[in-house]
């Protein structure tokens, strides 16, 4: 395994940041409406995951350094885990495990409906991230995986669609995720110069 | 004849406490001599007033506040079996977008604003038009203690004890002419002081405005409110003066009010403005008609714990039915909420 300890870094970072937020919120620290934070902050640290993965290609273009691929999948995997998360403490703190609650919004909301499609889109993009499946769908497998760029538009939507009055946090959010897609057009993708010796890796 | 016919939310006379209870709680706190030698100096007296909130943050009260404090009317309005939200929550839990989009944005930034001198203007459909010191506008009026719930319109709710004093009584003293029907109000603007009126992300339109029907300006249980948990309001609450309107949404309630105008158009308030399908002018909490975003059936009443949510039923105008429901007969609140 290359680069075990940026692995277990990724890892660890992962792991500690919910943790640090549930001791907060048990502790009082997130008062007056710690559920509530805490569906906020999985969110929004989904997609800071989201976001940095696929910083990864470009990154590894611009550097020509192999570490960026080699973390991408443990990264794309974090996303997904804050969206269970996001979603399951969602169904706890905000909707109270009210089921029949959460058919109504999946029916009603259009943020929720947006959020759920996205969700669903990690799911497959999760289910499939072994190398079985890699090596089972062959060719298909990029064509699959490239779904995790509607999942940005789906999950920036989502986002959108909460704000109540202030826009700047999201546009900050939208611009990064703007110019990584950016970055993936051809014309574009051609001209990102190579800093570093080596040449791509995949 | 006069028939007093009590209200629900009246409290009973079994419910009262005895006056010799009630007289006796100071010398619980620390000796009737400290308290003669607290009550002698002035400045002090007024905090001795604040400990009526033992959470409660002693503020920096103008002269005029403490003045008219000692005349308070306390608990004049209460509810009955609902805990008072600590005042840490009450203060650093609130949505004051001219002072930032995040909940504790207004603790953090409203610092800067200035609240002396105060002036505040009164003009429209007025016999007595002007512009007024805070101190001269709020003199003729005496403080009542008024405990009231907060439903905010994203599905929180608290509980807050008001000092202010009737909407009603301001508006007799100006002489509303025979074409007022509206009241409409108007927040400061002031980008120097305020952060958020700076930001080229709001989608606001500032100043904040917002309305009343005439007759719902004089519903006894609307109030200008210039104090909270026995002190002055802190910044972020909307000081130095502030509607409160118990059975609307929280939004209604609007802070720092520099303007009241009495018109004969329903005026054009902000939420409205910005989002109409989601807000609306009359914004009274009502249960059966939600938010196109979310349900308004219940509430989360902060402070609201991660393993003890403390969600309950969301009433009928906040619980205030009783006082209010007749202002709407035959309106139809699904089209006018």
């Amino acid at each position: 395994m290359r680069y075990p300890w940026l692995r277990l870094a990724i890892f660890m970072t992962g792991c500690l940041v919910p943790a640090w937020w549930l001791y907060q919120a048990a502790s009082g620290l997130l008062d007056p409406d710690p559920g509530k934070v805490l569906v906020d902050r999985l969110g929004l640290g989904a997609l800071v995951f989201l976001l940095i993965t696929l910083s990864m290609t470009p990154l590894q273009r611009l550097s020509g350094w192999p570490g960026w691929i080699v973390v991408r999948r443990q990264l794309g995997l974090w996303c997904f885990a804050y969206i269970v998360l996001h979603l399951a403490s969602y169904i706890v703190f905000v909707l109270g495990l009210d089921w029949g609650q959460l058919g109504v919004e999946l029916r009603k909301r259009p943020y929720i409906i947006v959020g759920a499609l996205g969700f669903l889109g990690l799911l497959a993009l999760a289910v499939t991230s072994n190398r079985y499946s890699q090596k089972r769908l062959g060719a298909r497998w990029k064509k699959l995986h490239r779904l995790v760029y509607g999942v940005l538009g789906l999950g920036l939507l989502h986002f959108l669609w909460i704000v109540r009055s202030d826009l700047r946090e999201w546009a900050v959010y939208a611009a990064v995720g703007g110019m990584l897609m950016l970055l993936r057009v051809p014309q574009v993708a051609r001209r990102i110069p190579r800093l570093g010796r080596q040449g791509r890796v995949r | 004849m006069l028939i007093k016919i009590p209200r629900k939310s009246d409290c009973t006379s079994a419910q009262v406490t005895p006056e010799h209870l009630y007289l006796s709680r100071r010398h619980m706190l620390g000796g009737a001599l400290a308290g003669l030698a607290v009550a002698a100096m002035p400045r002090l007296g007024a905090a001795a007033e604040a400990s009526r909130y033992a959470d409660a943050e002693p503020g920096k009260a103008p002269g005029w506040f403490s003045d008219k404090l000692g005349a308070t009317r306390w608990q004049a309005v209460t509810t009955q079996g609902e805990a008072i939200t600590p005042f840490k929550d009450a203060t650093h839990y609130n949505n004051f977008y001219e002072f930032g989009p995040d909940k504790g944005d207004p603790a953090a930034n409203a610092s800067t604003l200035s609240t002396e001198p105060w002036s505040v203007v009164v003009d429209g459909e007025v016999g007595k038009p002007g512009r007024y010191a805070l101190e001269d506008f709020v003199k003729p009026y005496q403080l009542e203690e008024r405990i009231y719930r907060l439903r905010c319109v994203e599905a929180w709710s608290m509980v807050i004890p008001w000092l202010g004093f009737p909407l009603a009584e301001v508006l007799k003293q100006v002489e509303p002419t025979s074409k007022a029907r509206y009241v409409r109000f108007e927040t400061l603007q002031d980008p120097k002081s305020m952060p958020g009126q700076r930001s080229g992300f709001a989608l606001i339109d500032w100043p904040y405005v917002e309305g009343l029907r005439l007759d719902e300006a004089m519903n006894p249980l609307a109030i200008l409110a210039v104090g909270m948990y026995g002190r002055e309001l802190a910044n972020q609450n909307g000081a130095p003066l502030r509607l409160v309107v118990p059975w609307k949404y929280g939004f209604k309630s609007i802070k720092s009010i520099v303007r009241i105008s009495l018109v004969a158009e329903q005026p054009a308030t902000t939420w409205q403005g910005l989002a109409p399908d989601e807000y609306g002018f009359y914004a009274n909490v009502n249960p059966t008609v939600d938010h196109p975003r979310w349900t308004q059936a219940r509430e989360r009443r902060l402070p609201s714990g991660l393993f003890s949510p403390n969600v309950r039923e969301t009433q009928m105008f906040n619980g205030y039915a009783d006082e209010v429901a007749s202002l709407y007969s035959g309106l139809d609140l699904r089209k006018n909420y």
